[in-house]
Formats: structure tokens, sequence, C-alpha cells
């Protein structure tokens, strides 16, 4: 389990790690947190000939507030940085909840929020969550940046938007309205490990307690996060009962996901966990909802 | 002696130096000049090897050398078998078929190794493996035991007219008799299947071959230093004296550092010879998962006959036992399986059939619990199915059917693990399991915590099981213990440490003999320089074998002290006292003289000494114990379980154990809390899941799950001390017995927390997706 030989960089700023990033291309990888990459380098399953390390670039460690209320996020910061800050937990209680369901401390003190984005773990919390926020990606290459939402970024297992010159420098969250609440449901072997199913859910309720807007985004469902257009829908303009949510947990289940089967658990058992777990999350987020008048 | 250190819970000396990284393990060990090897292993399961090509490997640069079988030429030979095959028999079957150093003709399992790459670097040396082209013409492959002895399965090993490795039938009574007169007859398929040992640190060899001295040095992982010392000697050529084994620090073990000789194990020795130059090989957690034996895999048709009022009148048995690819274990497992299947209860017929057999998969050799766990899984199933199907209270039909103290010493009438009669030399059952009863609050959360919590919608479900444990097997341990001039102690032992406390526990025992401090005992394991008798720590024997020749050896040097001192002092033996370093004449106590001034004395540089004089203080014993003492305990455990998710919550875990005399019982609980949460895994977690072309699916602590803290209950431990007639110190072992009756005690507790479903739980482990399929069954039933 050692790597073969790669050639390695470690710049100081953006603008140099873009430079690596354009000459190398695709022979090239981004180094964040290693979290995933070097277990993969290791195993020799993926043999970047160029690592560019980002741990020294310096200016993409960063939690801000934005005028609008809203948070964001430099792409090297580390999950434990994020799990401890006050501002998300303001700001968007959602990823602040989630900090503990990712992995162990020990993986949480060096990888990276971007590092997790970029990697497109279809079993990754954050993807999930960022779609579910309505979170927005900014993509630097050489020639400039561009803005990416979340739910456009993710196109497969392991694959994203992101050209081979393209670096994921910030990911920003808009500020969450009033009467929004959120919730965060998993299921996994043991707390740390990949969840079986996870779902992510963010209701914003009208001034009837009716549901003016929800999102629900699930995670090792599918190739990435997979949102539940369809149960979201039957939502909007509804007063959220008991019943209705169990109808829009039903929808989810059947009609929004098709859940693969590995050794740990059946595609039925996920569409089952999916039912389960999207019932526990609308509950919890209407309730939240209804607290934050 | 008196006990001023052995019973006492105290800390262990050992682990500050483990804490704070001072101890020296085998991949600590660097030498000038040192070489790296990697192995090339197959990546199929079953294979004929057609050709190999390693000279793009040994052009890469910072390659020394790369062997293949062939290029081993007449010093390749298959190992030779761990355990002596069975004595001659009737009616048993045993086909001997041992691991090879590098696959010649024709691949058995995924990551058997083909090829060994020495270089530079491990860097430089797995970048080689990838150079090397092998030709392998793929198999049918075996993986399924009860498919393998289908008559159309391919043949693992081709020699043979099937895969059946041995045959061996045990029968007690007359169980088919007894069956017409029962009441009722449990009959189901149970399945347990196969999991890893995962210790902390992988296996690892490095070899010193020195050519001025003509000696070889090698650092080893093993549980059994001098049997590998013996082994290497006669594989290379050499006489013993040349070769030095050293076990150092090791990271836990598990059995599977028992199995000798790996090919790993042969090789690198060889290769050191063959270079002239030191050698490591540092197994990765990757290769672990291939080339590190395994166990557990059994499927039974087991039946049980049973009076109206829950009396077991019988056992029967037949299952299949997966081997792997080889047997060089012998029947070790299928024994301790046969032996372990009446547990701890008064079963006077008893019939049980074993078949061996070869698979395409890593080789199975024990692992903690050793088919144990298996025996007490199929006895304990019967029982709940039966107390169910007779309503009775799971607690009393187990007291109605225990063996009764007065019994001892109670004969089995079957043979052992070692082929002696299965004898339990000594028990007292009963208190044991009202008092685990007790300490869960049985009655209580079934009288009135558990109908409560049902009526909130709540699944919490109890579990109480008793077991029993073959401990402390022969042949025998040695151990010379000496007083040096500092008036400190030094003992040496044979057996090898992997965690268990020895450096303690053997030191309170010598401490105690001899009336010096505790920490003034060094102790010195799993060195053959030091000590060059013995067999090795297994079958949880060393607080009984090891401990009871430390013990003979101390008490020797004790008599030697207090003859010493009695001519010195001129006082009479009787009147004279050792404690505190000191030995002091009982009335007189200013009349005396240190330990260390009497060692000095013992040992004199000028004048004659009396003819027949012994110098020093200084003596060697050994012990072997007539057979294996027989531990016991209870276990008991609350759980939750939500039916929604599947996922489980241990409330509370309850462990009493009766391993004879305590040496030291925090040690004894660090060995429960070690077991059980083995069996955890073994129970819920850990699986090691096999395709059908015998490809392992989650060769990774990322998808093969063990416990870890926090899947771990807090485990509250009860102690009762029966002694064993069979050493002098009374003890017997502890090392398996946390991991034997998890997996029953998990089923049971499962089902008492799913009532309305009337479940029944046939196999280990149980993963949630199971449970929810069984669950699934069930409503559909419904």
């Amino acid at each position: 389990m050692k790597p073969p030989p790669f050639e390695y960089y470690a710049p100081t700023t953006v603008e140099e790690a873009l430079v690596h990033l354009s000459e190398h291309g695709y022979d090239a990888k981004a180094l964040a947190g290693g979290q995933s990459l070097i277990p993969t380098m290791n195993f020799r399953l993926a043999q970047p000939s160029v690592l560019v390390d980002l741990n020294n670039v310096s200016e993409l460690f960063y939690i801000r507030p934005d005028e609008n209320g809203g948070l964001r996020l430099g792409a090297m910061t580390r999950h434990f940085q994020v799990e401890r800050s006050s501002l998300v937990s303001e700001r968007t209680p959602l990823i602040y909840e989630a900090m503990p369901k990712i992995a162990t401390p020990q993986i949480r003190s060096r990888g990276t929020f971007g590092g997790s984005i970029a990697h497109a773990d279809p079993s990754a919390e954050l993807g999930a969550i960022s779609i579910a926020l309505g979170g927005r990606f900014r993509l630097r290459n050489q020639t400039g940046e561009r803005w990416v939402p979340a739910n456009e970024f993710f196109i497969g297992m392991f694959t994203t938007l992101l050209e081979p010159d393209e670096l994921l420098v910030e990911a920003s969250f808009p500020n969450m309205p009033p009467r929004t609440g959120w919730a965060l449901q998993e299921v996994a072997r043991r707390p740390n490990d990949f969840a079986l199913v996870g779902v992510a859910a963010v209701v914003t309720l009208d001034k009837k307690n009716q549901c003016q807007k929800a999102r629900i985004v699930f995670l090792s469902v599918g190739d990435g996060p997979v949102e539940a257009h369809r149960a979201a829908e039957t939502l909007t303009g509804q007063t959220l009962t008991p019943e209705i949510i169990h109808a829009a947990a039903e929808t989810a289940a059947t009609a929004d996901i098709d859940p693969g089967s590995d050794i740990h658990a059946s595609a039925e058992y996920r569409r089952h966990l999916a039912g389960v777990l999207t019932r526990r999350a609308l509950d919890l987020a209407f309730e939240r909802a209804k607290g934050r008048g | 002696m008196t006990k001023k250190y052995i019973g006492k819970r105290i800390k262990r000396s050992e682990d500050p130096r483990l804490l704070t990284g001072e101890a020296l393990f085998v991949d600590d060990v660097e030498i000038p000049g040192m070489l790296h090897a990697a192995f090339l292993r197959s990546d199929y399961a079953h294979a004929y090897l057609k050709s190999i090509d390693v000279s793009a490997a040994q052009a890469r640069e910072g390659v020394v050398a790369v062997f293949t079988a062939e290029t081993m030429g007449d010093d390749w030979q298959p190992g030779p078998p761990l355990v002596s095959p069975p004595p001659t028999v009737e009616d048993v079957i045993f086909h001997s078929r041992t691991q090879v150093p590098l696959v010649k003709d024709k691949v058995r399992h995924v990551g058997e190794p083909i090829a060994i790459v020495i270089a530079e670097s491990r860097y430089i040396a797995e970048d080689a493996v990838d150079d090397i082209v092998v030709d392998l013409e793929p198999l049918d492959v075996v993986v399924d035991i009860e498919k393998a002895m289908q008559p159309d399965a391919p043949l693992v090993h081709d020699d043979l007219d099937s895969n059946l490795a041995a045959h061996i039938e045990q029968e007690k009574g007359d169980y088919a008799a007894i069956r017409e007169e029962a009441d009722l007859i449990i009959k189901r398929r149970i399945v347990i299947d196969r999991g890893a040992a995962v210790a902390m640190e992988n296996r690892g060899i490095v070899a010193q071959w020195d050519a001025k001295s003509q000696r070889l040095t090698v650092w080893d992982t093993t549980q059994a230093p001098i049997a590998i010392r013996n082994g290497l000697a006669a594989r290379l050529d050499l006489s013993e004296h040349q070769v030095r084994v050293i076990a150092p620090f090791i990271g836990g073990a598990f059995g599977p550092k028992m199995m000798m000789f790996y090919p790993e194990e042969m090789l690198i020795p060889w290769v050191s010879i063959k270079l002239d130059r030191p050698i490591k090989w540092i197994e990765d957690r990757y290769e672990n998962f291939y080339a590190t034996t395994q166990e557990r895999g059994q499927v039974h048709e087991a039946e049980m006959a049973l009076t109206l009022d829950g009396r077991i009148l019988g056992v029967s048995d037949v299952f299949l036992h997966d081997s792997g690819a080889y047997d060089p274990y012998g029947l070790t497992l299928p024994l301790n399986t046969q032996c372990h299947m009446m547990g701890p209860y008064d079963i006077a017929n008893y019939y049980s059939e074993s078949k061996v057999v070869f698979t395409n998969k890593t080789i199975v050799t024990p692992v903690r619990g050793a088919g144990r766990p298996q025996g007490i899984f199929i006895v304990e199933r019967l029982l709940d199915l039966a107390a169910k199907e007779l309503g009775i209270d799971p607690v009393e039909i187990r007291k109605r059917n225990l063996i009764p103290p007065d019994a001892f010493p109670y004969e089995h009438k079957i043979i052992d693990q070692a082929f002696a009669p299965l004898i339990f030399d000594s028990g007292n059952y009963k208190p044991v399991l009202e008092k685990a009863a007790d300490m869960i609050g049985y009655d209580r959360f079934v009288k009135d915590e558990q109908p409560r919590l049902r009526a909130e919608g709540r699944h919490v479900g109890i579990g109480i099981v008793p077991f029993i444990e073959t401990t402390g097997v022969g042949p025998y341990e040695g151990a010379r213990v000496t007083v040096e001039a500092s008036g400190k102690i030094n003992v040496a032992t044979g057996v090898g440490t992997q965690g268990q406390g020895h450096f303690t526990s053997f030191a309170q025992i010598v401490a105690d003999q001899l009336g010096v401090d505790v920490r003034d005992v060094h102790l010195v394991t799993g060195d053959t320089a030091e000590f060059h008798w013995g067999t090795g720590t297994f079958a949880s024997r060393g607080s009984v074998v090891a401990a009871n020749a430390i013990n003979a050896s101390a008490k020797l040097v004790r008599e030697k002290i207090l003859a010493l001192a009695s001519k010195v002092l001129e006082a009479p033996e009787d009147e004279l006292e050792l404690a505190d370093g000191v030995i002091r004449v009982a009335d007189v106590p200013r009349i005396s003289i240190s330990l260390g001034e009497l060692a000095m004395l013992a040992n004199p540089l000028r004048g004659a000494v009396e003819p027949g004089t012994e110098p020093g203080l200084e003596a060697t014993a050994y012990f072997g114990p007539q057979y294996g003492a027989i531990a016991f305990g209870t276990h008991a455990m609350i759980v939750e379980v939500d039916p929604q998710t599947m996922m489980i919550e241990i409330k509370r875990y309850v462990a009493v154990e009766d391993c004879g005399t305590v040496i030291n019982p925090l040690i004894v609980d660090g060995q429960i809390h070690g077991g059980v949460s083995l069996g955890i895994g073994n129970s819920y977690y850990e699986k090691l899941v096999f395709d059908e072309n015998g490809q392992l699916l989650n060769a990774s602590l990322m998808d093969y799950l063990i416990p870890t803290a926090a899947e771990v209950p807090r485990i509250e431990i009860g102690h009762e001390e029966t002694r064993s007639p069979l050493n002098p110190l009374g003890s017997k072992g502890v090392g398996e017995a946390g991991a034997i009756p998890v997996p029953a005690l998990f089923a049971q507790a499962m089902e008492n927390a799913l009532p309305e479903y009337d479940l029944e739980i046939l196999e280990a482990p149980l993963s949630p997706n199971r449970l929810f399929e069984l669950l699934r069954e069930k409503e559909r039933e419904l």
C-alpha cells in the first residue's frame, strides 16, 4: 500500500496552484485534506503523476459572513473548523448539525469542506446539504472564475463540472429565510461510517404554516446527491399533516430514487430507509420551521 | 507464600512504554543495509500458473532480487503442518495439505503469494511487483462450503477425490435411542459466517543473517517464537543454536499469528541468507485481509431432544467446517466446536459429525474463540427455541440443565483438541448464572421495565447465556527465575506476549513467592536466546501453563534462598522470612541479609565451594497440566432495536467470569473487554463477504466493520473463583472467554426485543440488512 512515484508541488497562492493545474491537466490532482485521495493512491486505484498540495494556500482557509446574511467558506476550511464555528451554527445550522456525522474526529481534523465537495462521493453529506441549502460554488482557473449552483455541480460518481485546470475555491450559502426548518437524518452501520442512506430536508413555511418551499436531497442512493423533486412538489402549498408527510416520504422512496445494492444494504432496504428517514426529516424540519416564525 | 500481589488489581507495568511509543515492535527494527520485500499475490482465487516473467521487475532501478517457486529450486517445499495430524483413530479421515512458500503450479486463494521482490525500499518493491507479468488460467472456484461438497464441485486439491479435508464423528451415549423417547425435538439449520481477527498490528518479519558468526536473527510477530526457531533451523539446515527468534511487543495476535509457517515467515529468513542482507517485510492492511488466517465459517444441521419439563436428553449435529485452501491447523477447530456444543449442560447423549472442507479462500486457523463460539451458538439457539416452545423462562430452562457442582470432574467421553478425553475439571455454574441475572436485574426487567417500554412502543430485549471455555492445554511451558546481584529478579519464559499483560501478572506471582516488590521483577518473553523451551501463547493458556511454570521456578529459587540464608544467618529455614527484598530471622529482625547480598554470596569470585553446589540463586522449572482447565461464565445483555431502521443499541452488558484463581482482576477485565468487543463484531458487524469468484468484497477497514469504542458498551464485570485442581495456582484461562457467548446472547436478546415478529435468528452475524429481510419475511407471513 505505497503509491507509485509522483511529482509534488506545494504552492502558496491560488494563482500558483492554477499554473500547475493548467500545465499538467488530467495528470494532476489537487491535494486538500487527503482523506480520500491518499488512501486511493495507496491502494494504487488512483495514480496521479502530479500532486498540487493546497495546504499552504492560506487564502483558501476562511469562514466569512456575507452581507446578505449568508455564509462563505474557503475551500480549504477544515471540517473541525466548520464544526466549531458559531457563525456556521447561526447562519447554516444544517451544516453545523451535519459536521459530527462526517467520518471521525481524526478525519475531520484534516479533511476540508472544499475537498469533500470536489471529491463528489455519493455518500458525502456536504454535497446533499449544499443542494438543500441552495448553495453555490466558485470555480477558478487561470483565465477567470465562474459560479455554479450546487444542484448543477455534481454530474456523476466522483464526477463534477470541475475542469482539470479549475479549482473549487469557495462555497457560498444564502441567508436562510424566516420560518425555515431543516433536518439531516441518516442511518450508518457505525456512527462514523458512510451512511447507508441519508436525507437532508429544508422546509420554508408561509404565514399560514403552509409549505411554501421544500427541498429534500438524498445521499448514498445514487451516483451523487439525489434531489427528490416529486416528493417536494407534493408538499408545496400544503399544511404538513402527518398524512401529507407520510405520502411525500413514500413518493420520495418510490418515485424519486433508484438506489443500488452493495454488501451493506440491498436496494430494497435502502428504499425502505429512505422512506423512514424522509418522514423523520420532514417531521423535524416542519417542527423547526414553525418555531422560527 | 504470602499473597501480597496475586489477586490485586495493579496497573500494568508495560503500559507506560507502550503508551509513550517506547516499546519495540517488529517495524521498529532498523538495520544498516536492510532491504524491503513485497509480494506479487494472486488476483484469482483458483487458477493454474502458466508462466511468469520477472525480467522487467528485475531490471527496475533499486530492485535487488526477485524469486519465484521455480527460482527457489530445491529450497521450495510446502510448509510443515502446525499441529500434529490426528493419531490414527478409526473412522477419522484427515488429508493434510499445507501452504506453500510461493505458488508453483496452482493458485488456491486470492492473495496467495506468487513472487517476492526485494528492493531498496518498499515503494520500489511495490512498483516492481506491478512490473511482473504473470499468466494465470482461471479455474472454476469453490467458495460455498455446501457447494464444495457436491459431487461435481471443482477440486481445490487435484489429487483428492473431493474437497473433503477431514471427517470426524464423536458419540456419547445413544442419541438415536433417546430421540425416540423425547417429548420435543428442535431441529434447525444454523449458519455461522467467516470473520477476521484484525489485530491492530499486522504481521511483520525482519531477518538478519550474519555470515561472520553464521547466525540468523529473526524478529517476528509470532505467538510461538520457539516453534518458529526450531522450524526455521530444520528448514534452513542450521542448528537450532544458530537461529534466534525474537517476538518483541506485538500489537495483538488473536490466533492468526500462531499459524506457522506462513509463506512469508519461511521466505524472509531464507532470502536474508541467500542475499546476505537484512530483509524487512511488514504486512499491510490490504495483504492482511487475504494473507492472514481467518475463521468461523460453519453450516450446522443441529437438533436437540428434550422432555416436557425442559430437560435436555440429547444433542445431535452434523456440520461443515470451512478450512480454506489448506489445513495446517489440523482438527483443532472442529474439535473445539464439538467440545462446546453441550455448553455447561449435563447432556447424556450426544452425536456430532464434522466434515472439514477445502475452499478457494484464505486459510482458516483459530481466531480468539477458536471454534468455541460456534458450539455455544448451536446449543444456546436450540435451547432458546425449546424454551419458547415449552413456555419455560430462558433462565429457568438453563438452570434445570446445568452440570451440578458435585458432578466434577465431569467426563464427557469425547475427545478434545489435544485428542485427549474431554473432562471438565471443576465448576460451579449456577451461582455465576444467578449473579449475572442479578447484576442485570433480570426479574425486574422482565416483570416491570420491559412491559413499560413495550407500552411506549420501544423494542428492548434481554438475553442471558452461560458458557464454558476449554483453556490451558498442554503440553508444557517453562521459565527461569534468577536473583541478580542488585536484588532484582529476572524471569525468562518462552511464550510470546501480544498485549496480555504478562509483564505484570507473571511478575505478581514471582514477587509473592520471593517477597520482593513487584516492580523489582523484570520479565523477558518471546526471545529464544533467553529461553528456548516451550510452545507458545495460544488457547487461553498463558495464565495457566506459563504462569504455573513461573510459579514452580520461583518456588525453587525460594528454596535456594532459604537454604543459603539459613547457613549465612545461622538460623533454621523455618525461622526465616522473606519480605521487602530481605531475608530475616522472624523473631530477631536485625539478623538479616538482603537478597542482592545473598545472590553475591551464591556466586563467589574466590575460594572453594562444596562439591555439587550450583552457583547463583537461579532455577528453571516446567509445568505441564494433566489436561485443560475449564473456565466458565455467564453474560447478559439488554439491547434496543429500532425495527424501522434495524439499528441497535446495547444498553447494558454484564459479564460474570470464573477463571479460577485471578492473578490480576484488572487484566482479566481487559481480556473480557477485548473478547466481548470481538463478540459484538461477530454478532452484528463483522463478516467477510466473498463473491462467487472467491473475491473478498470488503478488504478494508472502511467496509469490514470492527466495533469501535462507540459501539462497545460499558461492560459490567463480576468475578467468581472456582480454583482448578489441575495446577498449583488454581488458575484457568480467560483470553478467549469474552468472545464466546456473545453471538448466542445477541440472538436471544434480539428475539426478545421483537416479540411481535416471532423471529428465529439462526445465523451469526446478523447484519441490519439481514434483519430487514427477516422482518420483511415475517411481515409477509403475518
